[in-house]
């Protein structure tokens, strides 16, 4: 069984047994406009907990990526990286950004989930 | 600070605009379709930008105006013909650049468009400079509109029929509802196109009509990424009060006529066009993907920092990054090998010749 959990930097997080995929919510693409490149962590580096694990760039500026959690990165999504648009198109399936092994569950608890998720982001671009 | 709001604001909202402020004014940053599509949109159609908020200050009356205004502006005032326009500078006494600007001559004496963020502080230097027997008006009444793009003529000239004939930088009265507007063939994008100088109460039924016959709004971020890829400066960011026109590469608006005489800022210019600058603007490509925007350092083979980028962004049209900024003049020749300091990386880079993008040649030559 899966669960998305949601930050306050808006990633998105769907947990799979030990494995997490990682990206970025509709709502922060619509807030950063198109976007037109992408930096991702190196396979095999470990990322922690609320640290930087990326860059996207629209038009107007370049924002870091945080990990939600901390773990090994296991895959990253070449697809972005070739074309960065598609995660304006599709950033809550196709365009993830990392998959990661994950250190400690635990972590996940600090986590909205999407009822809470909304209600920061709405309450937040206010 | 109240934030002034132009008379396009409830259209702005209408179409979807993201508002941002900008020099104290409300503007919108884009629309619905993004900062992309507005851009290839305007390089492939044509687009409606409002620049209201920029300055159009009018100058008249009074003897010698032109002698006492080329004291102030290194333009070749006396060879302006009624309606014709030309790029100049307002500059201190060190030539660093104060404002950049375009000059009209007009039947009655001059009209000379502003920055918006500079336009108070303009008025007051020009004001101090020149004596009491003319008059200046820095016209509120008057909201801007650009429309630029392959189709603007067209688009333009069924709303206003005639206009299509007028010359780049040049300008001429025409009629809308009845009154009197000013329409320039000028524009910032890269693009042939217009600025139209037109009555607040007519700005919204005007582009509403631009928008009926095919044209779109476009916001101040396609604005900046059409600049950038034409290679032009933006005031604040490419051009400063510690950069004359030569450093900035704009010695083409410098005319010759001018170089011998005397005009706020012409020692220096003077010395400069003698004995070169040491810091010059140039177009900055990056090898890879990396976009290295405004205060990036610049850095040669021998990790010794030479410059800084002014400008970066991506080009949607060039479909790559791109970035300007000044480098030493030593390092300034087409295709000298650059590293752009992103990140904490050094990003490999070379100079090249701007603009990256080309319209002048059949369906637009893309130069990167």
């Amino acid at each position: 069984m899966s669960e998305v959990k949601y930050s306050k930097e808006h990633e998105w997080i769907k947990l799979d047994g030990e494995e997490a995929t990682i990206g970025i919510t509709k709502h922060a693409t619509e807030m950063l406009g198109d976007i037109v490149f992408v930096e991702l962590p190196e396979k095999g580096s470990h990322v922690d907990k609320d640290g930087t694990a990326g860059v996207v760039e629209s038009t107007k500026a370049a924002s870091d990526v945080y990990t939600p959690v901390s773990g090994e990165v296991i895959d990253t999504n070449q697809m972005i990286v070739d074309d960065p648009s598609k995660i304006n198109e599709d950033p809550e399936e196709s365009a993830w950004f990392f998959k990661l092994k994950i250190k400690d569950k635990n972590e996940m608890d600090s986590l909205m989930n999407k009822e809470e998720y909304e209600k920061f982001s709405k309450e937040t671009s206010a | 600070m109240n934030i002034k709001k132009t008379s396009l604001n409830n259209l702005h909202i209408k179409y979807g605009a993201k508002l941002v402020e900008f020099a104290g004014y409300q503007m919108p940053i884009q629309y619905k379709d993004g900062i992309i599509q507005e851009h290839k949109y305007t390089r492939s159609h044509s687009g409606i930008f409002d620049v209201s908020h920029m300055g159009q200050l009018f100058i008249s009356g009074g003897d010698d105006l032109t002698n006492n205004l080329e004291k102030i502006f290194p333009a070749d005032l006396k060879k302006l013909k009624t309606n014709q326009s030309k790029y100049s500078f307002l500059m201190n006494n060190k030539g660093g650049i104060q404002d950049d600007l375009i000059i009209t001559k007009t039947s009655d004496g001059f009209l000379i468009i502003l920055n918006a963020a500079c336009k108070y502080n303009d008025y007051e230097v020009i004001k101090s400079k020149l004596d009491n027997q003319y008059k200046l008006n820095l016209d509120e009444s008057l909201s801007l509109i650009a429309l630029q793009g392959p189709e603007a003529k067209n688009v333009l000239n069924k709303v206003i029929p005639g206009c299509n004939s007028l010359k780049f930088m040049n300008g001429n009265n025409y009629v809308y509802n009845n009154k009197k507007i000013y329409i320039t063939r000028s524009g910032y994008t890269g693009e042939d196109g217009f600025e139209i100088s037109i009555k607040h109460s007519d700005a919204e039924t005007f582009v509403e009509s631009l928008i009926e016959n095919g044209s779109k709004l476009i916001g101040l971020g396609a604005r900046d990424t059409l600049r950038m890829e034409a290679g032009l400066c933006l005031y604040g960011n490419d051009l400063d009060n510690d950069t004359s026109p030569i450093e900035a590469n704009l010695k083409w608006a410098i005319p010759k006529s001018r170089i011998e005489t005397e005009f706020v800022g012409s020692e220096v210019l003077k010395n400069q066009f003698q004995s070169g600058v040491k810091k010059l603007r140039v177009g900055i490509k990056p090898d890879s993907k990396v976009i290295a925007r405004g205060n990036t350092k610049i850095y040669n083979d021998k990790n010794q920092e030479i410059g800084k980028v002014t400008s970066g962004t991506f080009g949607p049209s060039v479909e790559h990054p791109i970035a300007m900024g000044y480098v030493d003049n030593s390092y300034s020749t087409v295709n000298t090998k650059i590293f752009l300091e992103v990140r904490g990386k050094k990003i490999p880079a070379n100079i090249c010749n701007l603009p990256f993008y080309k319209k002048n040649y059949v369906k637009g030559e893309i130069n990167v």
